[in-house]
């Protein structure tokens, strides 16, 4: 792959025997349907995302794969930072479709391409991103207490 | 995908809103259809009511602790929850439980689809009109829950397993138990298919029902036994098989056409397998120790690790992150109702609205892991 894709492949990994490759972003969309194609990853597992606040490039988009005719699986690993869209992969899986929205959901990761990107567990009108690191479970419980009850929460 | 907007209507369609407090939605789930008459043309599934974010709570506990939670996510297999979270710290720990606690926790897994199974027969019969089989599966899943009482105490949020091994031996005469539970299972599964396998208006409301291809289904990422009636020959017990699954026999159920029939068949079939694991399983328990020594405080090394099994109603997934502290970085949860439910408006599309409550029974999902 690295020869097929160059720099686009940062790096290949093993960790405690599972596949990891670190890709650039840019090219998910293009490495992915080769994994598909070409390397028989026909379904892909699980989307998700890891934060990393600290980091420049803020976000880990995770792609578990696997293969039916390999029985392997391989995990493709993408830096976002925190406005910069993503290419959706839905397309190439149709499954994505709902793992981006509950990315979007959690992360507020955009992906570009998505069909009908909307939050999914959250409501609607939810204002920020459950899963970030800097959501603060306590802030919001703290904060509807002032608003709504006018006085200092005790958590 | 499908849209359902409410705004872009055809001159005969209307709207009609299904849940959350529907009872065939089996707990809270919205399902938004877009009906032609009596057709479906369109659908849109609500979900989120039962969210409580549990991967948050999971970065805020230590590894130990978080793992009762995992038993409220599929709260009708919390065994198979618990083994997946157990095997997946152990793996990040680079440890392994010892042969004996993989026995019993292989034991107890299987009787745990066989619960499930038996929970979905009765609920699934029951929102298609047949009454009586629910009596009967509650009946047998009654045996196994005490079984699991008698283990560990709790019935349902059982927390069977812990990280390493298992907290309890298992107590006097527990093989004389499951085994007497198997021996009688075999002629309860003969009874429950004299009541609908062949019953006319248990295959007239199934057979044709919510096809989905085998193309379809790994597209959209469908696992277990619904992906195996599509004619999937794929089960991770026997494709990546983890506790003690590579020292038994048994077969992997698949049926052809992809409809509500075949995957009643498929399940029915894996009860009896489930039951052919357990019984090969209680002959030889090794003896020895039931823990593994990891220690008190869990650090594992920095890192990631994803870890499946074949959950009763398909691969559920757990992607840990370790920063090398004793709580985990990131725990994802890659929950196998979720996904197979994406499936539904590919089923629903073209059906009766009658058919609907059959699809959505016959995809097996539980709320507590859709919503996780």
């Amino acid at each position: 792959m690295k020869k097929q894709f160059g720099e686009a492949v940062r790096e290949a990994s093993l960790d405690r025997k599972q596949a990891i490759i670190l890709i650039a972003v840019e090219h998910l969309r293009e490495i992915s349907r080769y994994c598909r194609d070409h390397e028989k990853f026909d379904m892909l597992i699980d989307l998700t995302a890891v934060d990393w606040p600290k980091r420049e490039k803020r976000f880990d988009v995770v792609l578990n794969l696997y293969s039916f005719p390999k029985n392997e699986r391989l995990r493709l690993k993408a830096h976002a930072s925190e406005n910069e869209p993503v290419s959706s992969v839905c397309e190439i899986w149709p499954v994505a479709n709902w793992l981006e929205r509950e990315c979007y959901d959690m992360f507020g990761i955009v992906f570009e391409g998505h069909p009908d990107l909307k939050r999914i567990l959250m409501p609607d009108e939810w204002q920020g991103y459950p899963l970030r690191k800097d959501y603060d479970i306590l802030k919001q419980d703290t904060d509807w207490v002032r608003e709504n009850l006018g006085i200092e929460s005790g958590q | 995908m499908s849209n359902v907007s409410t705004t872009v209507l055809g001159a005969d369609e209307i709207i009609l809103n299904m849940g959350p407090q529907h009872p065939s939605t089996h707990g809270v789930l919205r399902v938004k259809l877009k009906l032609d008459g009596e057709r479906v043309v369109g659908s849109e599934c609500i979900i989120g009511y039962l969210h409580r974010g549990v991967e948050k709570i999971a970065e805020h506990r230590s590894y130990q602790q978080f793992a009762p939670y995992v038993d409220r996510m599929d709260y009708v297999a919390a065994v198979s929850n618990g083994l997946g979270y157990c095997e997946a710290v152990e793996k990040l720990l680079g440890t392994e439980a010892p042969p004996r606690a993989r026995v019993v926790r292989t034991i107890l897994t299987e009787l745990q689809r066989i619960a499930s199974h038996l929970l979905w027969l009765g609920t699934h019969a029951l929102d298609i009109g047949a009454l009586t089989p629910v009596f009967y599966c509650f009946r047998e899943r009654e045996e196994i829950l005490k079984i699991f009482e008698k283990y560990c105490g709790a019935r349902l949020t059982t927390h069977a397993f812990r990280i390493g091994g298992l907290q309890y031996e298992t107590y006097d005469g527990f093989e004389q138990e499951v085994k007497r539970f198997c021996d009688d299972f075999s002629r309860r599964i003969d009874e429950y298919e004299t009541l609908l396998t062949e019953n006319r208006i248990w295959v007239g409301r199934t057979k044709g029902v919510g096809i989905l291809t085998a193309e379809d289904a790994i597209a959209m990422g469908v696992t277990g036994p619904v992906l195996r009636a599509s004619g999937v020959q794929w089960d991770l017990r026997r494709a990546q098989p983890y506790a003690a699954y590579d020292q038994y026999k048994f077969e992997i159920p698949t049926r052809t056409t992809g409809d509500t029939y075949d995957r009643y068949v498929v399940r029915m079939e894996e009860m009896r397998q489930s039951r052919l694991i357990c019984l090969q399983a209680i002959e030889n328990i090794p003896a020895g120790p039931i823990m593994a020594r990891i220690g008190k405080v869990l650090k594992p090394p920095p890192g990631e690790v994803y870890h499946s099994i074949e959950a009763p109603k398909g691969e559920l997934g757990y992607y840990i992150v370790s920063d090398g502290t004793t709580q985990p970085y990131r725990v994802r949860v890659r929950p196998p109702s979720f996904i197979n439910l994406q499936a539904f408006d590919k089923m629903a599309r073209g059906a009766l609205i009658a058919d609907v409550v059959a699809i959505i029974g016959t995809i097996d999902i539980v709320l507590g892991e859709v919503d996780r």
